[in-house]
């Protein structure tokens, strides 16, 4: 499955889940980054230690070891 | 649960909203009583409180909380606000009215707090700040419909930025307290029947154990079902008054462990359940109903991020930054001479002023030699501290700090640390205090502690007036390359040599230091803004009182006590070629102490210099007057510089400092550990004398190994002289 860790610059999907395992996963879905929602990679750090996303009307970075624990599709369905 | 809750005849209101909603800048205007207003997520790390007058009749108390984004906690910060609310939820000291505030131009993840005070019972005013960004995207939002729906008292557009809304808001403010506590709110959770019945064993416990309402049990359960920080909460409180039966926390842990089994096996992922319900509410309300037009789509590249092109490239961000930071430091030292030598000269003009026109005597020789000399030559060094703290504000009310720590979280990781850290570490540059407060932010301790034992190596703008004095007086004011000057990259290689050590202690550290919660990083990246003037000439105006009064009152005092030990006792014996500076008190204890820190170039005045600097480093640079003040005698007034120059050895004639010596010293300084208040503060952050203890240890052997090898060092590769 895709995640965001896989996504470029400038690319867009919808998130379709998360891992399991992710820690984060409840941080996330406060800010409004949960299942259906698109989002937009804006940039990635320089040593793309980090990822630069837009969700909803806001940018968030997040780090690559949780940006891989997002799956995203580029459809909604 | 009801109780009287006006202990007050003032009634008082609580501000809460996401960190950079403008909360702070709406406390502000309704307060007059300015404090920080920054871009960077979480700055307001305080409980603030301020007395607003709303109208001839009614005034009323303002506390301001610091941003967060749920009354989840993740964050100290934020688990300051949950706990705050869960009194009010328990009866406790309830505010009259919240004021949610709500950035307009990010709706759905402002409104998710906002729904979540709704469930509280107390009358909510939202103020929609940042109207002015929704109208210039040609948005509409239906003020009307919104406040409708959400059955709140009242709902604001205004932008603080602009002073609009203001008088709007303080008639809902007004309405809002006199019709008192009824409320009615939309009732929002949870819709579907299954999710009840799980739930429904929680709910019971917290409608008859604590008497919660209807609507609060159900928020709760669903609260502590989502997450574990919910729970804990209840589990364990920092606030006394909340202390819950040991019987009662067994109870709810098993229908909670029992709730979420069957969530599960239905298909409901329960750490996701409070937010899910939330948002699908919310985002019905927003966008489906039309309340909200908007042609604006994620998809359209902002002016931030044009901005960002360059700023945060993976070449050429971290190249701007170092340079801003190289530009920083170079300006203090070139901007800050003609201020600094105006002051000197007018400190020189009051003492000799003094000297002609006072009778000669035992309170003159205090205030002049003591008070004017020990204060004036911390004066001298306002302006430098105001010019650093200026340029920080600027690039923190701009936007740039988050970026900085975006671009910095995998260095920053690496060394032990958290992206997060960048802005504590930077503000130390200024001062370890706010610093140290700033990581309240950061949201695993152990990153938190290591960031709090570590700050104070950035070298604080209270150790400038000692590089200042010692590069203007050892170092000489030569071209190097026809560009830089010589004192300007010595003042750059201090500033490094301390941020250096920084981040090999902040790795020792993190080797050393066990922790069981894993380290998280999401960061809001808020559009860049230009700083308001306003808010940057009030911090500067804020950190200069505090360096003029607070320190000087420290200085003031130490330059006192000292003067006296450096004066008495008078020797009577007026035959001998001693200076009675030596027999004096300070003498006495200066050469006690000679023997340890002769290794490191000082001699005994200094050893009185670093007693004095214990209590704060810039003390070293009044004390150094003082002494010499005193040493030169009552008819000569020097210049501090001069005296240093010329001081010479009495049995060897040879001079006491060189440049070598200026080195060590400076080292020195960049190591110790030597402020009262940052001891205090990390007393306070961590609870407990542990860490300060251990603070004071590390760096007090670090600052003396540092220096005994630049002093020994250099003397055997022969620049001892």
């Amino acid at each position: 499955m895709r995640s965001v860790g896989d996504m470029n610059n400038g690319e867009t999907g919808f998130i379709s889940g998360f891992s399991n395992n992710m820690d984060l996963q409840s941080r996330l879905v406060e800010m409004g980054i949960l299942p259906g929602v698109m989002i937009r990679v804006i940039k990635w750090a320089p040593w793309r230690g980090s990822v630069q996303l837009q969700v909803r009307d806001y940018h968030v970075s997040i780090r690559r070891e949780d940006a891989v624990n997002i799956y995203v599709r580029s459809t909604l369905t | 649960m009801q109780q009287s809750f006006e202990k007050d005849s003032r009634p008082w209101l609580a501000l809460i909203g996401n960190p950079n909603s403008g909360k702070t800048a709406i406390f502000n205007l309704l307060t007059g009583l300015h404090q920080k207003v920054s871009n960077y997520p979480g700055i307001t790390v305080e409980q603030k409180r301020g007395n607003a007058k709303i109208n001839g009749e009614l005034s009323i108390e303002l506390l301001d909380l610091p941003g967060t984004y749920s009354l989840t906690p993740e964050s100290l910060d934020e688990r300051i606000v949950a706990e705050q609310v869960l009194q009010w939820v328990h009866g406790n000291d309830r505010p009259a009215a919240i004021i949610s505030v709500v950035d307009a131009s990010n709706l759905s993840r402002n409104f998710y707090l906002t729904s979540q005070l709704m469930d509280l019972d107390i009358p909510i005013i939202i103020a929609l700040n940042m109207i002015d960004l929704v109208k210039k995207n040609n948005e509409t939002i239906n003020v009307q419909a919104l406040q409708k729906q959400f059955g709140v008292a009242a709902v604001v557009p205004m932008s603080a930025l602009e002073k609009k809304g203001i008088q709007q808001l303080k008639d809902a403010i007004s309405i809002a307290v006199k019709k008192g506590k009824q409320s009615n709110h939309t009732h929002l959770l949870p819709k579907d029947t299954k999710i009840r019945e799980y739930l429904r064993p929680i709910k019971e416990l917290f409608s008859k154990e604590f008497g919660y309402s209807d609507r609060m049990a159900w928020a709760q359960s669903l609260r502590i079902i989502t997450r574990q920080s919910a729970m804990n909460l209840y589990e364990n409180p920092y606030e006394p008054s909340l202390q819950f039966e040991p019987e009662f926390i067994s109870k709810l842990r098993l229908s909670r462990e029992n709730a979420i089994a069957k969530l599960e096996e239905s298909g409901f992922p329960h750490r996701t359940l409070e937010a899910t319900l939330r948002y699908h509410w919310l985002d019905d309300l927003l966008t489906k109903s039309n309340n909200v037009k908007s042609t604006k789509s994620i998809l359209k590249i902002t002016r931030s991020e044009k901005v960002d092109r360059i700023l945060t490239h993976r070449f050429f961000g971290p190249l701007i930054f170092v340079s801003i930071l190289m530009f920083i430091f170079q300006s203090i030292f070139s901007w800050a001479t003609i201020p600094m030598n105006m002051i000197e000269r007018g400190v020189v003009i009051v003492s000799e002023y003094l000297m002609s026109s006072m009778a000669p005597g035992m309170f003159r020789g205090l205030l002049v030699e003591g008070i004017i000399a020990g204060v004036g030559a911390i004066i001298v060094f306002l302006p430098q501290i105001l010019i650093l703290v200026a340029l920080m504000s600027i690039m923190e009310d701009l936007g740039y700090m988050s970026r900085v720590a975006f671009m910095m979280d995998k260095f920053m990781t690496r060394i032990g640390l958290h992206g997060r850290s960048v802005l504590p570490l930077m503000s130390g540059y200024a001062c370890a205090i706010p610093g140290i407060m700033a990581t309240r932010t950061i949201d695993s301790w152990k990153e938190r502690l290591i960031t709090i034992l570590v700050v104070p190596l950035m070298s604080c703008s209270a150790r400038l007036p000692l590089y200042v004095l010692m590069i203007g007086a050892f170092i000489p004011a030569n071209k190097v390359f026809g560009v830089f000057s010589l004192q300007g990259l010595t003042l750059v290689f201090m500033y490094f040599l301390g941020t250096g050590a920084a981040f090999i202690i902040a790795r020792i550290f993190s080797r050393i230091i066990k922790s069981q919660s894993k380290s998280t990083f999401v960061m809001e990246l808020p559009p860049y803004r230009i700083p308001m003037a306003r808010s940057i000439f009030h911090q500067v105006y804020l950190r200069g009182k505090q360096f003029v009064f607070n320190a000087g009152k420290i200085i003031m005092a130490v330059s006192i006590v000292l003067w006296f030990m450096a004066s008495y006792p008078k020797t009577v014996d007026e035959t001998t070629n001693v200076n009675p500076i030596h027999t004096s008190f300070a003498g006495k204890i200066g050469h006690a102490i000679e023997p340890v820190i002769k290794p490191l170039g000082f001699d005994w005045k200094l050893g009185v210099g670093l007693i004095t600097s214990f209590a704060a480093r810039e003390v070293i640079v009044s004390t150094l007057a003082t002494l010499y003040n005193v040493e030169g005698g009552i008819e000569n007034v020097v210049s501090l510089t001069e005296a240093l120059q010329t001081d010479r050895d009495p049995v060897t004639g040879e001079p006491v400092y060189s440049t070598l010596v200026a080195l060590s010293l400076m080292v020195f300084f960049v190591f110790a550990a030597q402020c009262m208040a940052t001891f205090a503060i990390v007393k306070n952050e961590t609870n407990s004398w542990k860490w300060p203890l251990i603070m004071i240890l590390y760096m007090t052997g670090l600052a003396y190994l540092g220096s005994l090898i630049v002093f020994q060092g250099g003397s055997l590769l022969g620049f001892g002289t």
